[in-house]
C-alpha cells in the first residue's frame, strides 16, 4: 500500500460523541480519507507483489478445489451410485448443498440491488466483493444439479431445443422454473456486476504499469473515460439492473422453494416456504459476505472503508432476517399441530426427536435462532470476533437447515416399511468441501486481479462529492470555520 | 501526448496563438502551429463542486459539443449540463416485452400446439395458464437485463479503442481523483480565445489544447 498518506492505518475507534455533533451522521468513510487514497488503497491491493499468506491460501483452496472436481470427474464417469442416495432418500447433500450455495448467492443481489433502491449509501463498501461472491456461489450451486441428473451428457434435453425425439420440456415443472430462474440469475448477477466494475477497471487501465495490464485491464474497461454524458446513461442502467434484480432476487430462492412446496411430502408441502425461504438465503448470504470481509478488511487494511458501522448494519440484517427464520421454524410447528394432519404432525416430532435430533438441536436452534439474538446487543455487533462466530455459527446452520428440510422430509416415507437414513460416501463429502475450495479460489482471484471494493461508488459517498453541500459534516465542518 | 512544447509540457492555445505564423481557424480543421488538428480545449477543476458551477456556466454560453469527465458521478451534473433524463429505460421496457413475449412464443407454442405431451396428467386449459407464468417472468428479466447493459454501452458508444482526450497527460486522473472539462473545437460556438477566456474565469487550471492524433 504504498503511496497511502501518514494518517494512522487502521482505526477502530470511530466514534463521535453525540454530544458534539447532534446533527451529523458518522461518516462512512473514516478519517476524511481523500480520492486518491481510497484508489490507491484498493487498486493497491491489486497492483502490489501478491503477499505471502494469498500464496498459501491460494495453494491450499486450489488443492480443495482439484480434489473435488476430482470428484466430480469420479462421479460423472461411474455414476450416481457413488454417492450414498438411495430409496427413500433419493436428493440428499447434494439439493442440500445446491440450496446452500444458491441462497449464499442471494445476500450479493440483497446489497447491490435491493439497498441500493433503498439509498443505503453504505452499501457501496461492500457491494463489489458481495456481489462476486453471489457468482462464485451460483457456480457452485449450479454444479450440483447439474451432475445429480446422472448423465450430464444429456443435460441439454433441459433446454428448450428443437429435436427429433419429440422431447420437449415441461414449463409447468418447477424443476424447469429453476433452470430458467438460476441461469438467468446467473447471467444478469454477471451483467450487473460487471457494468458496476468498468469504471474500476478504467482506474486500473489508467494505472497499469506494464503493457499487458494496460492492454487487458483496457479491453475490459471498453474505453471508459469518466464522461459525464456516460454516466447519465451508465446510472440509468444500473439503476434499472437494480430495479429488475430485485424482484429477480426474490422469485429465485421462491422458485427454489416451489421445487419442494409443489410437492405433497409432510414438512415440503407448504405455503410458507418462498418467503422463509429467501429470508433463510438473505439471512445465509450476509453471514458468508462477513465471513470473506472481516478476514479482507484486515489482512487489506480497509478499515476506513468497511468501518464498524457497517458491520454493525449488517449485523442488524442478520438479526431480522434471523429472526424472520427463527418465526417461520415456529410457524411450521404451529401449522403441523393446527393442521391435525397425522403425518405433519410426525414429521415435525421426528424433525425434534427423531434420528436427525441433534441437527435440529445444533443446527436450526442453536446456530440459526438463537446465536444471532447477540446482535440485540450493540458491543456484540461491533466486535468483530463475536461477530465471526455468529456468521460461523449462520453458516453452519443454514446448511444443516436445508439438510433437515430436505432428508428430514424423506428418511420417513409414508409407509414405515420404507424408511431409512441417509449416509454419505467420502465422494458426497469431499464434492461438497470441494466446492467450498471452488469458491474460495475464485474469491482469492478475484481479490487478486479485480478491486474488492467499488472505488467509483465509494469516492460518492465523500462529503466533497456533494455538490450540493448537503452532506451534514461538510456544513457544520465549515459552519465551525 | 499534447505536443508539449512549454517546460510545463503543456502547450496552451494562448501561447500558441502568440507563436501562431498562420491564423487558427474555427471548427473541426482547426490545427495548431504545428500542424495537430485540434480535438478540444480541455481544463482541470480541483473539486467536483468547482466543475459543477463550471458546467453550468459553460451550458449558459450555449455550448453543445463539451462534456466533463469524473471519476464518478455527480449528483445533479446532468441538469447542470443541460442534459435530461437519460432514455434508455425505454430501451429496457422495450426489451422487458420483448422478453415476455419470447417467453409466451417459446412456452405456449411448443406445449399447446406442437407437442401437446401431457405430463402428470396434468391436463391443458386456462387454468394451468398460472404455471406458465415463472418462465414468463425470468426471461422478461433477462431480455430486460441484457437490454440495460448492451444500451449502456451502444448509446455510450463504447467499446471504444481510442479517443483524442487521453491524449492528455494529465487526463489519467479522470479515473482516480481528477475532474476534467472539454468543450470541442466542433462546436459552433468555439472561438481559441473565448473559450480559453471562459475556462479561465470559471477557475479551468492547467488549460490546455487536446489534439485529435497523437
Amino acid at each position: 500500500m504504498d503511496g497511502a498518506t501518514t494518517v494512522p492505518e487502521v482505526t477502530e475507534n470511530e466514534e463521535i460523541a453525540p454530544s458534539e455533533r447532534p446533527l451529523t451522521r458518522v461518516p462512512l468513510v473514516l478519517n476524511r480519507r481523500s480520492y486518491g487514497w481510497i484508489t490507491e488503497r484498493i487498486a493497491g491491493a491489486v497492483e502490489n507483489r501478491a503477499p505471502r499468506w494469498w500464496w498459501v491460501a491460494f495453494a491450499v483452496t486450489a488443492g480443495i478445489a482439484g480434489f473435488g472436481l476430482f470428484c466430480l470427474g469420479y462421479q460423472i464417469s461411474t455414476g450416481v451410485g457413488t454417492w450414498g442416495l438411495n430409496h427413500p432418500v433419493g436428493w440428499a447433500w447434494d439439493i442440500t448443498n445446491f440450496v446452500f450455495w444458491i441462497g449464499i448467492g442471494h445476500a450479493g443481489t440483497l446489497i447491490s440491488a435491493i439497498l441500493y433502491l433503498l439509498r443505503q449509501k453504505w452499501r457501496t463498501s461492500i457491494n463489489r466483493s458481495a456481489e462476486a461472491m453471489t457468482l462464485f456461489a451460483v457456480i457452485c450451486a449450479a454444479i450440483f444439479p447439474g451432475i445429480h441428473v446422472g448423465r450430464v451428457w444429456m443435460a441439454w434435453y433441459l433446454a428448450p431445443l428443437p429435436n427429433n425425439y419429440g422431447i420437449w420440456p415441461n414449463f409447468r415443472s418447477p424443476l424447469m422454473w429453476d433452470v430458467f430462474a438460476v441461469s438467468t440469475y446467473f447471467t444478469v448477477s454477471v451483467l450487473f456486476w460487471y457494468t458496476g466494475l468498468i469504471p474500476d477497471l478504467a482506474t486500473l487501465r489508467d494505472r497499469a504499469t506494464s503493457k499487458i495490464k494496460k492492454f487487458l485491464y483496457g479491453i475490459f474497461a471498453v474505453g471508459w473515460r469518466g464522461s459525464n454524458r456516460h454516466w447519465r446513461h451508465y446510472e440509468m442502467a444500473y439503476l434499472l439492473l437494480a430495479g429488475i434484480s430485485t424482484p429477480l432476487v426474490l422469485s429465485v430462492h421462491s422458485v427454489v422453494s416451489f421445487d419442494f412446496a409443489t410437492s405433497i411430502l409432510p414438512t415440503w408441502h407448504t405455503t410458507i416456504f418462498p418467503p422463509y425461504f429467501v429470508a433463510g438465503a438473505i439471512f445465509g448470504g450476509f453471514a458468508m459476505v462477513l465471513t470473506l470481509m472481516l478476514p479482507a478488511r484486515a489482512l487489506f487494511k480497509l478499515h476506513d472503508i468497511i468501518t464498524l458501522q457497517h458491520i454493525d448494519k449488517m449485523a442488524k440484517i442478520i438479526l431480522l432476517t434471523g429472526s424472520i427464520v427463527s418465526y417461520a421454524y415456529l410457524m411450521e410447528f404451529f401449522m403441523a399441530w393446527y393442521s391435525g394432519n397425522q403425518y405433519e404432525r410426525f414429521a415435525f416430532w421426528n424433525r425434534v426427536l427423531g434420528p436427525y435430533w441433534w441437527y435440529w438441536w445444533v443446527g436450526m436452534l442453536f446456530c440459526n435462532a438463537l446465536s444471532p439474538q447477540l446482535f440485540w446487543f450493540r458491543w456484540c455487533r461491533r466486535n468483530v470476533y463475536v461477530v465471526y462466530f455468529v456468521c460461523m455459527c449462520v453458516n453452519a446452520g443454514m446448511w444443516f437447515e436445508r439438510f433437515i428440510i430436505i432428508v428430514g422430509g424423506l428418511h420417513r416415507d409414508f409407509l414405515p416399511s420404507s424408511w431409512g437414513l441417509f449416509i454419505p460416501t467420502w465422494v458426497d463429502i469431499w464434492t461438497f468441501i470441494g466446492t467450498h475450495g471452488i469458491f474460495l479460489s475464485l474469491f482469492l482471484l478475484f481479490i487478486r486481479f479485480l478491486p474488492m471494493i467499488a472505488m467509483s461508488e465509494v469516492k460518492i459517498v465523500l462529503p466533497e462529492s456533494d455538490v450540493h453541500r448537503h452532506d451534514p459534516i461538510a456544513v457544520t465542518e465549515k459552519e465551525h470555520a | 501526448m499534447v505536443a508539449g512544447v512549454s517546460p510545463a509540457g503543456e502547450e496552451t492555445l494562448a501561447a500558441d496563438t502568440a507563436a501562431a505564423t498562420k491564423p487558427i481557424r474555427k471548427g473541426a480543421r482547426m490545427r495548431t502551429p504545428s500542424g495537430h488538428k485540434v480535438y478540444a480545449i480541455a481544463a482541470e477543476y480541483s473539486s467536483a463542486s468547482e466543475l459543477y458551477e463550471a458546467a453550468k456556466r459553460v451550458r449558459d454560453a450555449g455550448f453543445k459539443r463539451w462534456d466533463v469527465f469524473s471519476p464518478f458521478p455527480i449528483h445533479g451534473m446532468d441538469e447542470a449540463m443541460g442534459l435530461g433524463k437519460s432514455w434508455l429505460s425505454a430501451v429496457v421496457l422495450i426489451g422487458g416485452i420483448t422478453g415476455l413475449l419470447t417467453a409466451v412464443t417459446l412456452e405456449f407454442g411448443p406445449s399447446w400446439l406442437i407437442y401437446p405431451v401431457i405430463v402428470h396428467g396434468k391436463p391443458f386449459n386456462w387454468a394451468t395458464v398460472p404455471e406458465f407464468f415463472p418462465i414468463m417472468f425470468e426471461l422478461t428479466v433477462l431480455f430486460a437485463a441484457f437490454s440495460a447493459f448492451f444500451a449502456n454501452l451502444i448509446m455510450n458508444g463504447l467499446p471504444r479503442w481510442h479517443h483524442p482526450i487521453f491524449n492528455w497527460d494529465r487526463f489519467a486522473r479522470a479515473t482516480n481523483d481528477g475532474f476534467f472539462l472539454a468543450i470541442e473545437a466542433r462546436d459552433p460556438r468555439f472561438s481559441e480565445m473565448e473559450t480559453h477566456d471562459l475556462l479561465v474565469e470559471t477557475g479551468g487550471l492547467h488549460i490546455t489544447i487536446v489534439h485529435e492524433e497523437d
